[in-house]
């Protein structure tokens, strides 16, 4: 499993995801530049990090999911390659059109920096097999705007196929996001965006490794992980 | 109304794009403002609803090219048309 990092200008949690796909894969990421316009063939899971990419400008991600490299992760998704996008690359995986909804202010109007609790709804994606169904995880979250929102049609129809993939559990949703979402992915199930940072959970100098199921889900190396 | 000026021998059209949040969005931003009112002693705001504005200029003359491309900078930038509608209009 070979695993790409995407930079932009204004992201900022791209050497904690570098860190994290390197310690659980045991191989370093490439980096891909955001105006690249092709991903290299062998790359099997992208990753768009988290920051604050152009400014959070006109919207958080709206310009960063206009910029060339996108239509390259556009193309590789829909050949089957898997994209996660976490805070930022969450916004930025909406804007492009490649997650449906949308991520607005929070509720409270306030930056939140804490930990939160995360249920694994579906426990069946490729992102997810390293836990089980109902299982409720810790989690990190740093946002501004994280609160989901969704029309009723297309989110009847998200839950209906498991599309809902994490909610914000135990009381401890931190934007007032639709029905707790906290993640969700597409219809094809290969791309993920989630609010939550994983990556800042995932060995014990991070007090906890909740987050380390995602990347091994991902990243193919469950059993080398457990 | 005039719509196209000249700036120099160039024509421009200026024109005003307005992206507003659709009906049943919520808005904390706007409910933030409408609590700030009534405590500055405004009564009777009934409901604030915040939004963006954007001022352009077009070269050209040719309202209905200009309308077209500003119709499609909406679709692809300026508005999230998940969350947002926008109206648009030359001056």
């Amino acid at each position: 499993m070979k695993s790409a990092v995407v930079q932009l200008p204004g992201l900022n949690r791209d050497r904690d995801m570098i860190a994290a796909l390197t310690k659980i894969s045991g191989k370093a990421p490439v980096t891909v530049w955001q105006t690249e316009a092709e991903i290299p063939d062998d790359v099997d899971l992208i990753v768009i990090p988290g920051g604050f990419s152009y400014g959070d400008y006109l919207r958080c991600g709206a310009i960063a999911a206009r910029m060339p490299v996108m239509q390259a992760i556009k193309d590789k998704a829909d050949k089957g390659v898997k994209v996660l996008g976490v805070c930022n690359g969450f916004q930025i995986l909406v804007e492009a059109g490649m997650l449906p909804g949308a991520l607005m202010r929070n509720s409270s109007l306030k930056f939140v920096c804490k930990e939160v609790k995360l249920e694994v709804v579906n426990a069946e994606t490729d992102f997810t097999r390293a836990y089980e169904k109902g299982q409720v995880i810790r989690c990190p979250v740093a946002h501004h705007d994280g609160n989901y929102f969704v029309d009723p049609e297309t989110l009847a129809g998200m839950e209906d196929r498991g599309e809902i993939v994490f909610r914000y559990a135990e009381g401890t949703n931190p934007n007032g996001s639709l029905g707790d979402i906290a993640g969700v992915m597409n219809r094809r199930g290969n791309v993920l965006g989630m609010m939550p940072h994983p990556e800042n959970l995932i060995e014990a100098a991070h007090g906890g490794s909740d987050g380390r199921g995602i990347f091994a889900s991902a990243l193919d190396v469950i059993a080398a992980t457990a | 109304m005039v719509l196209a000026q000249q700036f120099g021998g160039r024509s421009v059209i200026k024109a005003r794009v307005t992206v507003t949040l659709k009906n049943g969005v919520l808005d904390p931003q706007g409910k933030a403002i409408e609590g700030a009112l009534g405590s500055l002693g405004f009564s009777g705001v009934g409901q604030v609803r915040q939004g963006k504005v954007f001022d352009l200029e077009l070269d050209g003359a040719d309202k209905a090219k200009a309308e077209a491309d500003l119709k499609a900078m909406c679709e692809k930038l300026l508005a999230n048309t998940v969350i947002e509608n926008y109206t648009i209009a030359l001056d």
